[in-house]
């Protein structure tokens, strides 16, 4: 029995040191696939998720540029936040919530926070701050890269309203997250 | 439970040794925790990272006169319709040219037949112009880029549709 204990321990260990928990994403997104191979960087990522309600989500990486970002947001947008709001802020992965409603976002209790109905980000050509969000994380951390991961069943005027944004803030590269799919063999 | 064993005293030979003990410990519950964590672990983990595909746009440019003109020999146009339909036809749309549309899908025997076609790869220059329309999903952009990737089709741009491709589409659609 001995040895079997061992390797059991062994495993253990393994799957202990290399599982990483998913982090909790505020939408959940079945994304196309594509026999793509690239594989997305672990750090220093915008994730620009899009719902099947066409709802837009915004999320970066690194609790020290969400912080530093939202002190920059706030200053634009004339909303100020609080300590504890910056810290709540700095945990989360992603949001889908217009400026103006992120400060009773963030006061919300975790649990609330599931549950609440987020409106997306605005997009419009009107108000878009999807735009700003994006330019003031690229001030704040220049290494990041773009991903958008967008749902199976989104309109295509949504995606291309996003990637529009982008193309105005002159960000032509970026980054599309799909699944696996295996590449067909014979052509 | 661990419990100590002793050897019952044979009373042979006389010579006093220590007195040998084994020591046995009842490892089950402890296997059954490791093997508990163990499944925990296994499942939970995930290995796979996001897969990704990067798209390169064309640098928006300042002034029409920036922009190269297309050849309409040298281009392709593809329409992504309305559930799941795929249209396409040769050249760039002028409706003096008369382009013949045809309808297809995004099965292995739909679109990518026509990008291997001697028509598309046999000419290096064959530029395929991708025109979601507004009814198109975000699926159907990501399959027909991935279906220009399988096929090795380097030259291609994602463009808005123009009335010319409404009129076209409008017409084989009977709507």
């Amino acid at each position: 029995m001995t040895p079997m204990v061992d390797l059991a321990f062994l495993l253990v260990t393994f799957f202990m040191l290399t599982t990483k928990f998913a982090p909790e994403e505020a939408v959940v997104v079945d994304t196309p696939s594509s026999v793509s191979e690239i594989k997305l960087p672990d750090t220093n990522i915008i994730t620009i998720t899009v719902d099947k309600e066409d709802r837009v989500f915004f999320g970066v990486d690194g609790q020290g540029t969400k912080e530093a970002l939202l002190d920059k947001m706030g200053t634009k947008y004339g909303v100020s936040f609080t300590e504890e709001e910056r810290k709540t802020f700095s945990l989360l992965t992603n949001f889908g919530v217009p400026v103006n409603q992120l400060k009773s976002y963030l006061a919300m209790e975790p649990a609330d926070r599931k549950n609440v109905n987020q409106p997306g980000i605005p997009v419009d050509s009107a108000r878009n701050e999807l735009g700003d969000w994006v330019h003031q994380t690229r001030l704040t951390n220049p290494k990041v890269v773009i991903a958008i991961k967008g749902d199976v069943d989104v309109s295509y005027p949504t995606v291309k309203r996003v990637m529009d944004t982008l193309q105005d803030r002159k960000i032509n590269r970026f980054n599309l997250i799909t699944d696996m799919e295996n590449r067909p063999t014979n052509l | 439970m661990a419990e100590i064993q002793e050897k019952a005293d044979s009373g042979k030979g006389g010579k006093k040794r220590a007195k040998k003990m084994s020591v046995h410990l009842d490892m089950t519950p402890m296997v059954d925790l490791a093997f508990l964590l163990l499944t925990f672990f296994m499942l939970t983990t995930t290995f796979s990272k996001p897969q990704t595909m990067e798209i390169n746009m064309p640098v928006k440019p300042d002034t029409e006169d920036e922009q190269i003109a297309l050849k309409a020999s040298n281009a392709m146009t593809i329409v992504l319709g309305e559930n799941d339909r795929v249209y396409y036809y040769f050249g760039l749309g002028d409706p003096a040219e008369n382009p013949e549309v045809q309808t297809t899908d995004y099965s292995a025997n739909g679109i990518r037949k026509v990008l291997i076609s001697p028509q598309v790869r046999g000419n290096e220059k064959m530029t395929v112009l991708v025109k979601p329309m507004e009814g198109s999903r975000y699926k159907n952009v990501v399959d027909i880029l991935d279906e220009l990737k399988i096929t090795d089709t380097n030259r291609f741009a994602i463009v808005e549709m123009n009335d010319n491709d409404k009129q076209l589409i409008q017409d084989i659609t009977g709507q």
